[in-house]
C-alpha cells in the first residue's frame, strides 16, 4: 500500500513536470528559452515517471530494464538539446539580449 | 462503452481521409508521399483494432494467461509496414530524379514543362 | 479505464495528422510524421500488438524520418504551390468519411471474442504453436513458419526496392556538373559538434548490441528480423551522420552492402531449397533436423537472420544513395 502511494505521488509529480515543460515550450519567447523549458521534461519528469513505474514493478528483471532505459534517456536527451542549440547558433539565430523591463521602470 | 470502441473506427475513417486529401489536393510531391504514409498508417490501425480481444494480452505465451489477442492481423501488418517503407523509399528516389530533371517538385510546374 | 488513454492517443493522432497536412514547411511536416509514427506505435502497444509497435517505432519513426530528410536536402524545403481544386477535394473527402463512419456501425463490438476475425485461422495458430513449433512468440511462429511464403515475398519486395533506388539514383544527370561545389568537402559530418560526437561514439556499440538482441530474441519476445535490421541500420546511419559519409563508406563499403542486400534473400531461399533437398517441400523446416521441433527452431532463426541482413543492407544502400547525391 505504501509503495502504491509513493508511486502515485511520483507519477503525478512527473505528469505535473511534463505539463509545466509543455506550457513553457509554448509560452516562452524564443528558441533557447523554449528548449530550457522543454529540458525539464527530459530529465526531471523522466526520472520521476520511470521511478514511479520501477516501484510498481518491484524487484524483477523489468526494474533493471527500466533503469537501463532511464540511463539511455538521461544520456541522449541533453545531447539532443545541445546539438539543437549548436545548430541554432551556427545557423545564426542569436539569443536575444536586452534590458529587463523592471530595471527600465526603476530608472 | 460501445461508443468508445467505435471511436477507434471513426479515427480510422478520419485519418484515412486526411491522408487521401493530402494525396489529391496538395501539389507538392513530397507532401503527397507523406499523405500516402498517413493513409497506410490508418489502414494498419484498422487491422490491429480488429485483432484485439477483450481481456486478452499480447500473443506471447506466458504462464497464467489464458486469453490472447489474435496474432494473424499483427503478422499481416508487420509485412505491410515494411512494404510501406520500401514504397516510400522508391517514391522518394523518383522525386529526387524528378527534381533534377524538371527543376521543381510542384505539380503545376511539372505539367507546364511537359506541355511545352 | 485504459480505453480513455487510448481515446486520448487517438485524438492526438488526428490533431497531428491535421497539422501535417496544414503546414507549409516540409521540414516541419517530416518531423511531425515522426511524431505521428511514435503515437501510432503507442496505440499499437495499447492494442496488444507488441511486435507491430516495435516495428512501427523502429521503421516508421526512425528510418522513415531519415529517408524523408535525406530527400528533402536534395529538393526544396517549402511547399510553394497552391492546391487548385480544394473545394472538390474537400467535398469528396467529407462524403467518403461520412460513408465510412456510417459503415462502422455494422462492425462487431470492439474486442468481441465472437467476432468473425477470431473464428477460423487465428485460434488454430494459437493452439498449434506450442505443439508444432514450441516458441513463446506466436507472431514470430506465424510469420516465420506458418506464413513463411508471405515473408519470403516480403524480403523480395524489400530487395526490389533497394535495387530500384540504386538504379534510379546512380544515373547522373547530364546537365549537372560532376562536382557542383569543389571547395566544400562533402561528407564532413558533425565535425564541429563535440558533445554529440562523443556521446554518439559511446552509444553506437550499445545500439548494435540491442539490435543483435532484438534479432535473436524474436522467438521469446517482441522482435525479429525487420526490427533488428532497422535498428542496426540506424546505428550505422548515426555513425555516418557523426563522422561523415566517407568514413561510413570506409567502415562498410558499398560492395559489402550490396552483398548484404542479396545475401539475406539468398539465405532465405537457400533454407527453402535445403528443405527440398532433404526430402520435404520448399520451406519445410521439419526436415532440417532429426527432431521436427528443433528443425522449426533452426529454420526460423535462419530466415529471421536472412530478413535482418537484407533489411539492414537495403536501408543502408538507400541512405547512401541519397547522401552521396550532392549537397549532403
Amino acid at each position: 500500500m505504501a509503495i502504491d502511494i509513493i508511486s502515485w505521488i511520483l507519477l503525478s509529480l512527473g505528469g505535473a513536470f511534463v505539463f509545466i515543460g509543455g506550457l513553457g515550450a509554448l509560452r516562452m519567447p524564443n528558441l533557447y528559452t523554449r528548449m530550457h523549458a522543454a529540458s525539464l521534461t527530459d530529465t526531471m519528469a523522466a526520472v520521476l515517471i520511470i521511478g514511479g513505474i520501477m516501484l510498481q514493478a518491484g524487484a524483477t528483471l523489468v526494474t533493471i530494464k527500466l533503469a537501463a532505459i532511464l540511463l539511455f534517456l538521461l544520456i541522449t536527451s541533453p545531447t539532443a538539446s545541445n546539438a539543437l542549440a549548436s545548430a541554432a547558433i551556427l545557423s545564426g539565430l542569436h539569443p536575444e539580449e536586452g534590458k529587463i523591463d523592471a530595471r527600465e521602470q526603476r530608472e | 462503452m460501445e461508443l468508445l470502441g467505435l471511436y477507434y473506427y471513426w479515427v480510422f475513417a478520419v485519418l484515412l481521409m486526411i491522408g487521401f486529401y493530402a494525396v489529391i489536393a496538395k501539389p507538392n510531391l513530397i507532401k503527397k508521399l507523406i499523405g500516402l504514409s498517413i493513409f497506410q498508417a490508418a489502414v494498419f490501425l484498422l487491422y490491429i483494432t480488429m485483432g484485439k480481444v477483450e481481456g486478452g494480452t499480447a500473443p506471447i505465451f506466458q504462464d497464467g494467461v489464458t486469453v490472447y489477442s489474435n496474432p494473424l492481423p499483427q503478422v499481416l501488418i508487420l509485412t505491410a509496414i515494411v512494404v510501406g517503407i520500401s514504397t516510400t523509399a522508391l517514391g522518394l528516389g523518383i522525386v529526387v530524379r524528378i527534381k533534377e530533371e524538371y527543376g521543381s517538385i510542384e505539380e503545376h510546374d511539372i505539367q507546364k514543362r511537359d506541355r511545352r | 479505464m485504459i480505453i480513455l488513454f487510448g481515446v486520448f492517443l487517438l485524438t492526438l493522432l488526428v490533431i497531428t495528422a491535421l497539422a501535417i497536412v496544414q503546414t507549409e514547411s516540409l521540414f516541419a511536416a517530416v518531423i511531425l510524421t515522426g511524431i505521428f509514427s511514435l503515437l501510432m506505435a503507442a496505440n499499437f502497444f495499447l492494442l496488444d500488438a507488441a511486435d507491430v509497435a516495435l516495428t512501427e517505432a523502429a521503421i516508421g519513426a526512425g528510418i522513415s524520418t531519415v529517408l524523408f530528410l535525406g530527400a528533402l536536402a536534395l529538393t526544396g524545403e517549402r511547399e510553394r504551390g497552391k492546391s487548385t481544386n480544394r473545394l472538390i477535394a474537400l467535398g469528396v473527402v467529407t462524403v467518403t468519411t461520412l460513408i465510412v463512419i456510417y459503415a462502422t456501425f455494422d462492425k462487431p463490438r470492439h474486442g468481441d471474442a465472437e467476432a468473425p476475425v477470431h473464428q477460423h485461422v487465428g485460434p488454430w495458430y494459437l493452439e498449434k504453436t506450442p505443439e508444432l513449433i514450441d516458441i513463446p512468440n506466436s507472431v514470430t511462429a506465424v510469420l516465420g513458419s506458418f506464413r513463411g511464403y508471405d515473408t519470403l515475398g516480403e524480403v523480395f519486395v524489400v530487395f526490389t526496392a533497394g535495387i530500384g533506388v540504386l538504379f534510379l539514383l546512380s544515373a547522373r544527370s547530364a546537365a549537372r556538373p560532376e562536382s557542383a561545389n569543389p571547395s566544400a568537402e562533402p561528407g564532413q559530418g558533425l565535425r564541429h559538434y563535440l558533445v554529440p560526437r562523443v556521446v554518439g561514439r559511446l552509444l553506437i556499440p550499445f545500439v548494435f548490441l540491442f539490435g543483435l538482441y532484438v534479432q535473436f530474441h524474436g522467438d521469446y519476445g517482441p522482435g525479429g528480423g525487420f526490427q533488428a535490421g532497422a535498428i542496426i541500420a540506424a546505428a550505422v546511419i548515426l555513425y555516418a551522420l557523426l563522422e561523415g559519409e566517407g568514413q561510413a563508406l570506409r567502415a562498410l563499403p558499398m560492395d559489402v552492402l550490396k552483398w548484404l542486400v542479396a545475401g539475406g534473400a539468398l539465405l532465405y531461399g537457400a533454407v527453402g531449397v535445403a528443405g527440398m533437398l532433404l526430402g520435404g517441400n520448399f520451406l519445410d523446416y521439419n526436415v532440417l533436423a532429426s527432431d521436427p521441433i528443433a528443425g522449426q527452431h533452426i529454420g526460423i532463426i535462419l530466415i529471421e537472420l536472412g530478413v535482418g541482413i537484407t533489411v539492414t543492407g537495403v536501408l543502408l544502400c538507400v541512405f547512401h544513395a541519397f547522401a552521396a547525391r550532392g549537397k549532403l
